[in-house]
C-alpha cells in the first residue's frame, strides 16, 4: 500500500475580510447551530464586507437581517446562545454600542458569571472599529478599553487576515462570548485602501489562534513597541524607518486583549528596557495604561522608559487635520522610540 | 416650501459633484474635498419644507445622519453649514462635526449621525418650551429605518404621558440602506406605531409636499396650542445611494427611474402653475436657490482649515486646568517651569 504524502498546505493571499468570512463560512457548513445576524449583513455581505456571500450560501434563515434594534437582536444572540445555539452578531459601528450597551455588559458578559457557571453565553460579536476616513465621533472610535474593561467578555483585534481567520475560529468555537473587533482599515475594502501587511497568505483549511498569545512581528533590542489593530501596520513602518538609524524596535501585536499575554510584553521589556504602547483608543484608564502597569508590575526594575501614544482625549474629529492630529501616526511612533533612547 | 425644496435638491447635486472629486476612478472615502461619508436627500425634500414651513427659529429641530434638506427648510446658515461639510474652521462646528453633525443654535437645530437618537433632546426640547411656558415646538426627524428603536419608542411615550410640544416626523424611503421595509416591520403603516401611545398619527403618502404642509400645519399647530405630540410619517423617495459610494446592487434597477417619475418637485410645480404662478417665476425662484448654494460652496471652499492644535479645544464648556494638550508635562502636572 502506497503511503500519501501530506498534502502541501494550500494558501493564497486574502484580505482580512475574506479571511473572516472563510472561517465564518466554514463553521456554518460543520455546525447547523452558527448562524449570522445584523443590519445588512445579508444581502449587502456587511458594510465592511464582513459577511460577503454569506446569504447566497446559507440562505436568510442562517443570514439575517435584522431591523435596527440592536438591543433586541443583541440580546436575542445572547439568549439563543444560553439556549446552546452559536451566534454571531454583528454590531455595524462599535461606536452603536449606546444603543445596546446593557444587552453587551450587563447581559452577554455577566450571565455566566452570575449564574454561578450554570449558564454559558458562547457568541460572537462582531465590530467594525477605527478612523481614518474623516467619519467623525460617533462613527470612528475602537473602545478596545471599554469592552476589555468589562469583565465577562473576550476581546479579540486581528491585524493580518491571517489572524483574522484564526480568531474567528476559536472566536466561534469559544464557549464565551468573544468580541471580535475588526478595524475597518485593514479590511481591504475598494473603497477604504488598506495599507500594506494585513492581506497575507491564509491556508485553506481551518486553524484556531489560542486567545492570549500576542505575536512578535519583528525583533529588536532597543525598544518594545506594543500595539493592535491599525497601528501594528504603523508600528513596523517606524520600525523599519528606526532599523536604518541603527535602533531596532521589536513590536508586538497583541491580537487579544482578554485574556492579555502579559509574559510576552513583560519579557521584551526585560530585554529592551523600554516600552512605547500605541492605541488608536483614549489615553486615559485604557489599554497603554493597562500595559504600562503591567510592565511594571513585572519588570519595574528594568523599566528605563515609558511613552503612550493614543487619542488624546478629545472625540475623534472631523477634519482631516484634526483627525490627523490626535490618530498616532507612523513617525509619532518612530519619534515616541527615539525618545525612550536616552 | 418651493424654494427651500429646489435648495436643498440642487445642494445635494452639487455636494455629490464636489464630493466625487478626488475618490474618480476609484472611489477612496478618505480623499477629495469632503472626505468620509455623505448622505444626501434628494427626493426627501417634501418630508423638509412642508414641515419646517410652520416652524419659527426659536422652535427646535433634530435631524439624523441625512439632514441637509432639513437644515436649509430649518433656515440653518447655509454658508457655515457647507464649511463645516468642506471641514473648514469657520464651519458650523469648526470642522469637528461634519455633514452628520451640524449644529446652529440660532435657529435650534441639531442633528447626530445615530439614527433615532434625536428623538430623546427633541423632546428634551420640547419640555424645555412647556415648563418655561413658551409656545415653542421641537421636532424630530428620523427614518424609517430607525422607528424600531428604542429612542424613539422611549420617546413617543415620554412625550405622550407629559403631553409635550413634540412632532416626530419618520420620513419613510422604504430602504434601511439594504433592508427593505417589509423585511424588517410588518406594520407597513409607521404613524400607527402612535395608537400604542395614545397620540394622533398621520401617514403622509406620495411624496406630496401639499399634504405634508397640510398635515404639519395640523400636528404643529396642536403642539403649540398645548394638546401634545403628534407621530407623521411621510412617503419619501431615495434617489441617491444610502451614502456616496453605495453601489445599491441589492435594489431594483429600474426603482429609482420609477421614483423619479413621481419627483415631489416637479409635482409641487405642477401644482403652483396650476394656482397661476407662470414658468418664469418659477425659473427665477430655481436659479436663486443655484446662485444661494454656488456661494455657498464658494464661501466654504475659501475658507481655512482648521490648525490641527484646535483638535484639543471644546471638549468642555469649562475646561479643567490645566487646558494642556494631553500627554505634555504640563497635563500630566509634571511640568518643570
Amino acid at each position: 500500500m502506497a503511503t500519501t504524502e501530506p498534502e502541501p498546505v494550500a494558501e493564497r493571499d486574502l484580505t482580512m475580510s475574506r479571511a473572516m468570512v472563510e472561517a465564518v463560512a466554514t463553521e456554518m457548513r460543520e455546525n447547523d447551530e452558527v448562524f449570522v445576524m445584523g443590519e445588512d449583513v445579508a444581502d449587502y455581505g456587511g458594510i465592511f464586507d464582513s459577511t460577503q456571500g454569506l446569504l447566497d450560501e446559507f440562505g436568510r434563515d442562517r443570514v439575517m437581517d435584522v431591523p435596527i434594534s440592536e438591543t433586541a437582536f443583541i440580546g436575542a444572540a445572547v439568549g439563543s446562545a444560553q439556549a446552546g445555539m452559536r451566534p454571531i452578531a454583528e454590531l455595524m459601528f462599535v461606536d452603536f454600542f449606546g444603543v445596546c450597551m446593557d444587552q453587551i455588559y450587563n447581559q452577554m458578559a455577566k450571565n455566566a458569571y452570575m449564574s454561578g457557571g450554570a449558564v454559558n453565553v458562547p457568541m460572537v460579536l462582531t465590530t467594525a472599529v477605527g478612523g481614518t476616513y474623516s467619519d467623525a465621533g460617533q462613527h470612528s472610535q475602537t473602545l478596545y478599553g471599554t469592552f476589555a474593561h468589562l469583565p465577562g467578555m473576550k476581546v479579540v483585534v486581528p491585524s493580518t487576515a491571517y489572524d483574522a481567520k484564526g480568531l474567528m475560529h476559536s472566536a466561534i468555537r469559544d464557549d464565551d462570548p468573544v468580541v471580535y473587533m475588526f478595524h475597518k482599515r485593514l479590511m481591504g475594502l475598494g473603497w477604504m485602501p488598506a495599507p500594506p501587511g494585513p492581506k497575507t497568505p491564509v491556508p485553506e483549511e481551518a486553524y484556531e489562534i489560542p486567545f492570549g498569545e500576542a505575536d512578535v512581528k519583528r525583533e529588536g533590542d532597543d525598544a518594545t513597541v506594543v500595539t493592535l489593530g491599525l497601528h501594528v501596520h504603523r508600528a513596523l513602518e517606524a520600525a523599519a524607518e528606526l532599523a536604518d538609524d541603527g535602533v531596532e524596535a521589536e513590536v508586538i501585536d497583541l491580537r487579544t486583549l482578554v485574556p492579555l499575554d502579559t509574559e510576552t510584553v513583560v519579557e521584551s521589556v526585560r530585554k529592551t528596557g523600554r516600552l512605547v504602547v500605541v492605541d488608536e483608543d483614549y489615553r486615559s484608564f485604557g489599554v497603554t495604561g493597562e500595559i504600562v502597569a503591567r510592565a511594571a508590575e513585572g519588570a519595574l526594575s528594568d523599566l528605563e522608559a515609558v511613552e503612550r501614544l493614543a487619542i488624546p482625549d478629545v472625540p475623534i474629529p472631523y477634519a482631516r487635520p484634526l483627525e490627523e492630529e490626535v490618530n498616532p501616526a507612523t513617525e509619532d511612533i518612530a519619534a515616541a522610540v527615539r525618545r525612550t533612547q536616552g | 416650501m418651493f424654494s427651500d425644496m429646489v435648495t436643498a435638491r440642487y445642494y445635494e447635486e452639487r455636494l455629490q459633484e464636489e464630493y466625487l472629486e478626488g475618490k474618480q476612478p476609484a472611489f477612496d472615502i478618505s480623499a477629495g474635498p469632503i472626505p468620509g461619508e455623505l448622505h444626501l436627500a434628494a427626493g426627501h425634500e417634501a418630508a423638509a419644507a412642508g414641515v419646517c414651513q410652520h416652524l419659527r427659529d426659536d422652535d427646535t429641530v433634530t435631524a439624523p445622519h441625512r439632514p441637509h434638506h432639513v437644515a436649509i427648510a430649518k433656515g440653518v446658515d447655509l454658508d457655515r453649514m457647507t464649511a463645516e461639510i468642506f471641514g473648514r474652521r469657520t464651519g458650523l462646528c469648526k470642522g469637528k462635526g461634519g455633514h452628520m453633525h451640524l449644529f446652529d443654535p440660532d435657529v435650534n437645530f441639531a442633528c447626530s449621525g445615530i439614527i433615532a437618537q434625536g428623538c430623546p433632546p427633541a423632546v428634551g426640547a420640547a419640555m424645555a418650551a412647556k415648563k418655561r411656558g413658551t409656545d415653542g415646538v421641537a421636532v424630530a426627524y428620523l427614518g424609517e429605518g430607525a422607528i424600531d428603536q428604542g429612542g424613539f419608542l422611549e420617546s413617543l411615550n415620554l412625550a405622550s404621558v407629559h403631553d409635550l410640544p413634540v412632532v416626530f416626523v419618520v420620513e419613510d424611503n422604504d430602504w434601511a440602506i439594504s433592508m427593505p421595509k417589509e423585511r424588517v416591520t410588518d406594520v407597513k403603516n409607521g404613524a400607527q406605531r402612535a395608537d400604542g401611545f395614545d397620540m394622533p398619527g398621520v401617514r403622509v403618502d406620495y411624496n406630496d409636499a401639499v399634504a405634508v404642509y397640510e398635515a404639519a400645519a395640523e400636528a404643529v399647530g396642536r403642539a403649540r396650542a398645548g394638546n401634545g405630540p403628534t407621530l407623521l410619517e411621510v412617503q419619501v423617495h431615495r434617489h441617491m445611494g444610502h451614502f456616496m459610494g453605495d453601489a445599491e446592487a441589492y435594489r431594483p434597477d429600474d426603482e429609482v427611474e420609477r421614483l423619479k417619475r413621481l419627483d415631489p418637485i416637479d409635482r409641487l410645480a405642477d401644482r403652483l402653475r396650476a394656482e397661476g404662478v407662470d414658468e418664469e417665476r418659477l425659473g427665477e425662484l430655481r436659479a436663486a436657490a443655484e446662485r444661494r448654494v454656488e456661494d455657498a460652496i464658494a464661501f466654504a471652499k475659501e475658507q481655512p482649515e482648521p490648525d490641527p492644535e484646535e483638535a484639543y479645544d471644546d471638549v468642555f464648556a469649562d475646561p479643567p486646568e490645566p487646558a494642556a494638550k494631553p500627554g505634555t508635562a504640563a497635563a500630566d502636572g509634571g511640568g518643570d517651569e
